[in-house]
């Protein structure tokens, strides 16, 4: 996806009084080469596709992807560790600052919901790693888990063109809602609500007894 | 040298002094010049501009832009065709969301004379 900025290539001469006898720097279109498609039309015209205003019907959800990550203590944690929870899972980086908008609604959510069967994970795509991610969870006091992010786990949840993204997936393991870049609080918080009050429909691991043993006295 | 760039409308990049230290900065960088030794870049005055997903108004580049790398020529450097190589790095955003910090590889060749 192009993020807007290209290099114009055009013939350039640079006058430098002092350096015109020593030198003449030719940059005629054909001998200025850019590697990388960084020029107008190289790319698709970029689209940011606006923000689900409510959750998807239950019958057009998709299974979300699998992933298996690494939290700040070394520990993987894997998206099926969450299946029977609603899951808000908030792909963010340090240096973005819409991102930056969004997590302290995030830390509420956690912080109400939690205990209604809720997890916040945010997934941070910073290429250095720790070293920046974990004072920035310190500086705006995260209460929930975070992740390292990776190009697999990129890849698979579409490219992650654009941060912040933003999923909340049922019980089920199912995507409900996505939003590409800043959204409205309202949206997160009435797409949570609405997803914690349906029950999971997979097997949530009880054992079902056929009818013939129950017995009532 | 001048280097011409060009940010779309609805988008910016960070210049090469932004105002909050988690930005990253436009930055270009030589890794091989030839017979010219690098010199200074110099950036265009930025454009201070405040977005909804700030709380200060950011350090800006936007629109068409010039880039300016100063180099010198050692005095006995060869007659003959050069070219230097180097990085680019910008990260960019619009008024909602931001895109992944990238590196472009940038060459220019020349004619010392």
């Amino acid at each position: 996806m192009r993020d807007g900025i290209r290099i114009l290539v055009r013939p350039i001469w640079v006058g430098d009084p002092n350096a015109v006898k020593l030198i003449r720097l030719s940059a005629a279109i054909g001998t200025a080469l850019l590697v990388g498609c960084f020029i107008s039309g190289c790319s698709r015209e970029p689209q940011i596709p606006p923000s689900a205003r409510a959750v998807q019907p239950d019958g057009q959800r998709k299974a979300a992807p699998a992933f298996d990550l690494k939290d700040a203590d070394g520990k993987s944690v894997r998206l099926a560790d969450y299946r029977g929870k609603v899951v808000l899972l908030d792909f963010w980086a340090t240096w973005c600052g819409p991102c930056r908008i969004e997590i302290p609604w995030f830390t509420e959510l956690e912080r109400r919901h939690k205990q209604e069967g809720f997890a916040v994970l945010g997934v941070a795509m910073d290429d250095e790693g720790w070293k920046v991610i974990k004072p920035f969870v310190s500086e705006l006091k995260i209460n929930y888990r975070v992740l390292l992010g990776n190009d697999q786990a990129s890849h698979d949840y579409g490219g992650l063109e654009a941060l912040p993204t933003t999923f909340l997936i049922d019980r089920d393991g199912k995507i409900a809602a996505v939003h590409v870049g800043l959204a409205n609080r309202k949206d997160f918080e009435n797409g949570v609500e609405q997803l914690l009050q349906a029950p999971a429909k997979a097997n949530s691991g009880r054992i079902s007894l056929p009818s013939f043993f129950i017995r009532t006295k | 040298m001048k280097i011409p760039l060009s940010v779309e409308k609805g988008f910016h990049v960070n210049s090469n002094m932004p105002r909050e230290e988690y930005l990253i900065p436009l930055k270009l960088t030589w890794t091989a010049t030839g017979a010219l030794q690098p010199g200074a870049v110099t950036y265009p005055m930025a454009t201070v501009e405040k977005f909804q997903f700030a709380e200060k108004p950011l350090s800006i580049f936007t629109g068409n832009f010039d880039v300016i790398a100063h180099f010198k020529v050692a005095a006995n450097a060869p007659a003959g065709p050069g070219a230097a190589s180097g990085k680019l790095r910008y990260q960019a955003c619009n008024d909602r969301a931001c895109f992944a910090p990238k590196t472009v590889d940038i060459t220019v060749l020349y004619q010392v004379q």
